[in-house]
């Protein structure tokens, strides 16, 4: 039975690409028959990401359209087994999206026994952010420690649980999880930053994971390298832990207290 | 044609409530107003009111019907569905508006139709399980309303009763929207936006003091007063 996944947030830039291309690529390493597809129809970034933009013919606009078919479109990808990218149109707009269309496409994927259908939603509140959400059975709600995203996050909840399938036919309420990213402890501590448990105390939806800010995020989306396949970096590690916990594992929550900074680097700022 | 530009001639519709007479009994008249009074006094204050003589005879006095309603506080604005030219000119006489209900109305009706049961504030409690999330509005029409979860910022919970919140009020709670200021908000924890009583409202930077405890909002000598419940 597949599972779909929305990575939504409201606000743009906090990181919904980064974490679907790192938590697709989590499950698959897990060995789970994944695809991740690109919902930011006229903004395609998630094979750029995913370091596939070379390899892109056919897309998700074009399935819709019955242009071509699934096999054409999805992208395997090179490095981890079961993965699979469904990139987004660059040149159409999200008009494109219908819910017969995005569901035909979601049923063909089931048909083809994808373990996880991971949905990146685009920013915003519009048809592309809805169609992301509409047919989610889990939502990973990704915000920034601050307080727009949060406000932003917070209204998405609201739509999840007022315009999603789930919600509009009473079935099973979507399951909702918080993904904290750029997640700086030091500024925590300082005062600059909401903390984990104020970002919880306003969303009310269970962790799922906190990533902390790394400077390998930048890296490995310039080289299209999902960065939880950078095992050394803090950010690929606190990736691998919230892909345990999301196929239900308890994993302790690493990357939330400052590190103590030794004299070395202190001098020398590593 | 000459304009004032201080007058303005627009059509506007408004909710009116209707007194549909059974028969010509005007005593039966104002023992059912007065039952309404007692039961909302608040409610019916001064409500305007037009009366549907469909049903009552042609001799109806319309001068003394008139005196009956405005008797009990409510204020006549005009009757309608009369049946003929003679009742429309003696209502017009008592002073009273002839007026013509909309499409819906003036096709045929079954001879009784179930009039809708008068409603009075705390007729009917919503409650909410779960989170008001930022965007989402609730509204309790002509009842109370209770949250069981918190309403976030840029959400809004408006209600004609008083709202109560077992949880946090970090958003928009509006209580008494039609106007009755007995009206309450309690909350496990103010934090609000906003809060409003029949229309007194108070911003989130008048009541700084106030905040984050547990709290009543009611009014007190026409001014929205906040009480720590803690």
């Amino acid at each position: 039975m597949s599972k779909v996944v929305v990575v939504t947030s409201g606000k743009g830039g906090v990181g919904k690409t980064t974490s679907s291309a790192a938590i697709g690529t989590g499950l698959a390493l897990s060995g789970f028959k994944t695809v991740i597809i690109d919902f930011d129809i006229g903004l395609r970034n998630l094979d750029l990401i995913m370091g596939c933009e070379r390899r892109v013919v056919y897309d998700f606009v074009n399935v819709i359209k019955g242009e071509s078919n699934l096999n054409q479109s999805l992208i395997k990808d090179k490095r981890v087994d079961n993965l699979y990218v469904l990139p987004a149109s660059q040149t159409r707009d999200k008009d494109a999206l219908t819910k017969e269309g995005v569901q035909t496409v979601l049923n063909n994927l089931r048909d083809m026994e994808f373990d996880f259908i991971i949905c990146d939603s685009p920013a915003g509140i519009e048809t592309g952010a809805i169609m992301a959400l509409y047919f989610a059975d889990e939502a990973i709600i990704t915000t920034n420690p601050e307080v727009s995203s949060v406000r932003d996050s917070d209204r998405i909840l609201g739509m999840l649980s007022s315009k999603s399938q789930r919600a509009e036919q009473g079935l099973e309420p979507v399951r909702e999880h918080l993904l904290l990213t750029r997640y700086d402890p030091s500024r925590v501590n300082r005062g600059d930053m909401l903390s984990v448990e104020d970002v919880e105390e306003i969303l009310a939806i269970p962790l799922l994971g906190v990533i902390p800010e790394s400077q390998a995020v930048l890296k490995a989306s310039n080289s299209g390298e999902p960065v939880i396949l950078d095992d050394e970096s803090d950010a690929g590690k606190a990736y691998r832990d919230a892909v345990d916990r999301l196929l239900g594992k308890e994993v302790d929550f690493r990357f939330l207290t400052e590190e103590k900074k030794g004299l070395f680097s202190r001098l020398f700022g590593a | 044609m000459q304009t004032s530009p201080d007058i303005e001639f627009k059509g506007t519709g408004f909710t009116l409530t209707v007194i549909k007479l059974g028969s010509n009994s005007l005593d039966a008249l104002q023992n059912i107003l007065m039952d309404k009074i007692a039961k909302a006094p608040h409610f019916f204050n001064c409500a305007p009111v037009v009366v549907d003589v469909s049903q009552a005879d042609d001799e109806l006095d319309f001068v003394q019907l008139k005196e009956v309603v405005e008797g009990q506080d409510f204020v006549p604005v005009g009757v309608t569905a009369c049946r003929n030219q003679q009742q429309k000119d003696s209502a017009r006489s008592a002073g009273l508006a002839v007026m013509t209900a909309g499409a819906l109305q003036s096709e045929s009706r079954p001879a009784n139709p179930p009039t809708p049961a008068p409603q009075s504030a705390n007729s009917a409690t919503k409650v909410v399980h779960g989170h008001v999330r930022s965007g989402q509005q609730v509204y309790a029409d002509s009842g109370d309303l209770v949250i069981v979860g918190s309403v976030s910022n840029g959400a809004e919970v408006i209600a004609d009763g008083d709202i109560h919140i077992y949880g946090a009020l970090r958003g928009r709670a509006i209580a008494g929207a039609k106007g009755i200021k007995q009206a309450k908000i309690f909350c496990q924890d103010l934090q609000a936006e906003l809060v409003s009583i029949a229309g007194t409202y108070l911003l989130n930077e008048q009541m700084v003091e106030s905040l984050a405890r547990a709290s009543l909002v009611h009014i007190e000598q026409d001014k929205l007063v906040i009480r720590s419940l803690a």
